[in-house]
């Protein structure tokens, strides 16, 4: 019943607002009594619906206001948020989209001041009062030449650029001796695979999946055999990776934000991403940004009288996936390629866990 | 309406009219309604995403079995986020902006006395009501509705032990979307041909006003990217209920292997975005025609680039076909094909750009006046090129990678389409309500509406691009599972704040609405001093549009402020002066 109450309210507000505009359409007049003498008197003032010279003025000058308070509001966000965003690339691959990023940015931030300056400032300028007359001008092609042109040319320039860095992370073929992993989907957690010495994964299909091969591993494969599947991921610094995902139910999506890495996970598929990792959990830890941001997050969490927070990579899940898509996560640890291989081999293959 | 010959019951006349003024209100009232469901859903949700753990007697009370103590079950969140964006793009954007006045003005301003096939687009107005009623009815399904996105991808779209959802809600969602598929056709192909066929003597196509030009083209759009809808729409459902494996493999679900074999959700994912997509401008270009007519008259100057709006509208139509894959970057898709939709979807981007520099140059050395439909049709502008530049970054596949899915992109498309949208249909109904109901809306509360929406607007959705940047995904129930998000907490409760705020605006508009059909003041027949036909036609809105001969078109739709006349507007039916040349 209360959901009533709150509509109640709702419509109460309105209808004071209604009632409130009713009132500032009554204005003061000065009657004459029956004796002649002059008395104050509210009447009701005929509105025009239309817009007059003053509600010209009044709302072209509310957009120079509201210019005003979006430049500030732009501001803020472009400039006193930093704090929270993702600190600097993790791999190597996502410097480049980070510069690509920055360009676009400064680019669209640029473009953003100006039009919306033109925009209002227009409203403003050009607002209908004083018996304003207004030009007739309805057509010029230098004009439109000129905006047509300008933004083909630097779309052509981010275009070019954006395809180089796309080719860039997307193309596999040509890593040499790549460390390949297998990461896997499931509702709702992820699992990984290592491939062992032979450095190729054993075939995998949901029909195989029995007792402790969860991600049903083709144990009749022989590259299987020294496959690792593991619950926590380890990646050795400098190394580059090449991700093989797949999914045993639903569309998920690995996301690596710190990698600047995505790639959906397909049921009945198997889909590739690669990386190289550029600085190692430890080395992430004391990097200025990232301290920054955990610094943050962990006065919110004093506040709240909660355990500090320690900076950890993470595979998050990021496509609609169920009930518990929003705590989908594992652990990644990126060590020293040294300190990857001793923790790699105290986990079990996949033959020393099934037997 | 008592000179009138026809004989009218309250049934032929309010229920199934054929009457394109009276099914625009159909369309109207059916879209308010529905848009009111939709804008409420998002009031829940994001109470949930601000104050994740706290109980609202609000979610107590409307969401039954799908709470405990007030604090909403984490399926109903995804039921919420997918009802919210199928009702508000499908159902108030699609149908309630392109339906209502689509309806309403393109008989009025070519010159036609109604549409091609008045039958049609009553049948049009029914499907629509019945998909709306479907849609309504599978929120109360006991599994709770379809909660798989908007997008609805198999296999969790085609799946009940996946997510609830996907159960009878699902199967009333693709009903329902079967039917609406049905309704947008129809009508689609009858303004086509009332466009080409109806018009009036001197009413050629290089001087149809530009909604007419804009209805016009999002028609063909509809008409060649519904049916896939439609097709991929049938294909889930044979997946769900047939056993076919269009877009299913190798699934293991609640401990067994299910029997489907050789299917790709990806083949759903093309399907879908290739109608997606282009209902993106399915849904913006009728705002972008009813901002070029509402800015052209309250400049009262002509609209700059005439014949450049129709190239570009003709060229975003052209493009939006072939850039859905850009929805797909990451989805497993030959990264070559990403290379080719980067490109195809930055070229938007020029169509876009001019567009943005016209409107504003037609507001220069205006004279502006600042009525609520002006107001908006500015506020439009600014949404459409803030939410049209961050295009640019996700457009670019290298980019999207990393923002793809996350609360950038939810910036990104509410403002652009969502934003920008409900603007142009606000515009339209502030400047066409005399039309439709014979009185005029209330200015000052329209001003009230404006503002206020504006700020939230804005409120809301500009913060929301940093939080994604900051790596936070759509569609979590919570973000109290992942420390790194913690300090995003407060933002989060800025954006509902604001949205609690946009939310009670939009109840001064409904206020001032439905008290001015009854209460509102008598209208002129031409309010605005505006140039085309529509406001030729008798204030009462007669059967037949006007009572005499259809006038004839002697010009193009935007003599406004014309050197050589007195009055700052030219209406269409008038000759040319002698020597007077047609800009």
């Amino acid at each position: 019943m209360l959901a009533l109450f709150y509509i109640f309210i709702a419509v109460a507000v309105g209808l004071g607002i209604w009632q409130l505009n009713r009132l500032s359409s009554y204005k003061q007049v000065i009657l004459k009594n029956d004796k002649g003498e002059p008395v104050n008197a509210i009447a009701k003032s005929e509105e025009n619906p239309v817009a007059t010279e003053k509600d010209n003025d009044i709302h072209g000058k509310f957009f120079l206001i509201f210019l005003i308070g979006f430049y500030l509001l732009m501001t803020y966000c472009l400039f006193f948020m930093n704090d929270i965003m993702l600190p600097e690339s993790a791999s190597i691959e996502g410097e480049n989209d980070d510069n690509l990023f920055l360009i676009t940015f400064i680019l669209i931030g640029v473009v953003q001041f100006a039009t919306q300056f033109l925009l209002f400032y227009f409203s403003f300028k050009y607002r209908g009062i004083n018996n304003r007359k207004a030009l007739f001008y309805a057509d010029s092609h230098k004009l439109e030449l000129i905006w047509t042109t300008i933004p083909t040319i630097v779309l052509t320039a981010l275009i070019g650029y954006g395809l180089y860095t796309w080719n860039d992370v997307m193309d596999l073929s040509d890593s040499e001796n790549p460390l390949v992993i297998e990461v896997y989907a499931q509702q709702f957690n992820w699992q990984a695979r290592y491939a062992g010495a032979d450095n190729t994964l054993g075939r995998g299909n949901v029909r195989n999946i029995k007792g402790i091969n969860t991600i049903g591993i083709d144990m009749t494969d022989a590259n299987s055999a020294d496959d690792i599947p593991v619950r926590e991921l380890h990646l050795p610094k400098g190394r580059k990776i090449v991700f093989k995902f797949r999914s045993q139910d639903v569309l998920h999506s690995a996301y690596m934000p710190h990698f600047r890495a995505q790639m959906n996970c397909v049921p009945g598929m198997v889909t590739e991403f690669g990386f190289t990792p550029k600085f190692t959990t430890q080395e992430m830890r004391v990097q200025e940004e990232t301290v920054r941001k955990v610094n943050g997050i962990n006065k919110l969490r004093k506040a709240k009288g909660e355990d500090p927070y320690e900076f950890e990579y993470l595979l998050l899940c990021n496509k609609i996936c169920g009930a518990s898509h929003y705590n989908m996560q594992m652990k990644i640890v990126v060590e020293e390629e040294a300190d990857f291989y001793s923790w790699l081999k105290q986990q079990k293959t996949i033959t020393e866990l099934v037997n | 309406m008592s000179e009138h010959h026809h004989k009218e019951t309250f049934v032929t006349k309010y229920i199934f009219s054929q009457d394109h003024k009276m099914i625009s209100k159909q369309f109207l009232v059916t879209g308010i309604i529905m848009g009111v469901i939709g804008v409420f859903m998002s009031m829940l949700f994001r109470l949930q995403i601000a104050w994740p753990e706290r109980s609202f007697s609000i979610i107590e009370a409307f969401l039954g079995h799908h709470q405990t103590d007030g604090v909403m079950d984490p399926d109903m969140y995804l039921a919420l986020v997918t009802i919210h964006g199928t009702i508000m793009v499908f159902f108030v954007l699609t149908a309630g902006l392109s339906g209502t006045f689509s309806n309403l003005l393109i008989p009025l301003q070519i010159g036609a006395r109604d549409m091609a096939s008045g039958f049609m687009n009553m049948i049009s107005y029914w499907l629509f009501f019945i998909s709306s009623v479907v849609m309504v009815i599978s929120l109360f399904v006991e599994a709770g509705p379809a909660s798989a996105g908007w997008t609805i991808y198999p296999p969790l779209s085609a799946l009940p032990q996946a997510i609830p959802g996907s159960g009878l809600g699902m199967t009333l969602w693709l009903v329902s979307m079967a039917i609406f598929v049905a309704s947008s056709l129809i009508g689609s192909l009858n303004y086509i041909v009332t466009i080409l066929n109806l018009r009036t003597k001197g009413m050629k196509m290089t001087r149809l006003p530009l909604t007419m030009w804009a209805f016009f083209i999002t028609a063909i759009i509809g008409v060649v990217s519904f049916p896939v809808l439609l097709s991929a729409a049938l294909l889930l459902i044979f997946d769900r209920s047939f056993g076919t494996s269009f877009y299913l493999s190798d699934i293991f679900i609640s401990g067994e292997v299910l029997h489907y074999q050789g299917g790709s959700p990806v083949l759903f994912e093309h399907l879908f975005w290739f109608l997606g997509h282009p209902e993106v401008y399915i849904v913006l270009l009728p705002a972008l025609g009813i901002t070029s007519e509402v800015i052209a008259t309250n400049s009262r100057k002509p609209i700059f680039g005439y014949r450049a709006m129709v190239g570009s509208i003709m060229a975003i139509a052209f493009l939006s076909t072939i850039v859905w894959g850009h929805h797909m970057f990451i989805s497993g898709m030959n990264p070559f094909l990403g290379s080719v939709f980067t490109f195809t979807t930055l070229l938007i981007a020029i169509p876009s750009a001019v567009k943005a520099f016209n409107y504003i140059t037609t507001l220069w050395k205006g004279n502006l006046q600042m009525n609520p439909a002006m107001l908006f049709s500015i506020g439009l502008v600014s949404t459409f090129i803030t939410g049209g530049l961050t295009g640019i970054v996700l457009g670019d596949s290298a980019l999207d990678i990393n923002v793809h899915d996350t609360y950038f992109v939810v910036a990104h498309f509410h403002l652009v389409m969502g934003v920008s949208a409900i603007y142009g249909m606000y515009a339209g109904i502030y400047h066409w309500f005399p039309k439709m109901y014979g009185r005029m809306m209330d200015k000052t509360l329209g001003y009230w509406h404006f503002w206020i929406t504006a700020i939230a607007a804005y409120g809301v959705f500009f913060p929301m691009h940093f939080i994604g940047l900051a790596g936070l995904p759509r569609r979590y129930y919570s973000n109290t599972a992942f420390p790194l998000f913690e300090d995003l907490a407060d933002v989060n409760i800025v954006i509902t704040l604001f949205a609690i705020l946009g939310g009670l605006a939009q109840i001064i508009f409904l206020i001032n609405f439905f008290l001015s059909i009854y209460r509102g003041k008598k209208a002129t027949q031409n309010p605005w001093n505006s140039t085309t036909l529509e406001w030729t036609t008798p204030v009462e809105g007669i059967h037949g549009n006007w009572p005499g001969k259809i006038p004839s078109v002697e010009r193009w739709a935007y003599d406004y402020s014309k050197p050589g006349y007195e009055e700052d507007f030219v209406p269409q039916n008038v000759p040319l002066k002698e020597g007077e040349e047609e800009s």
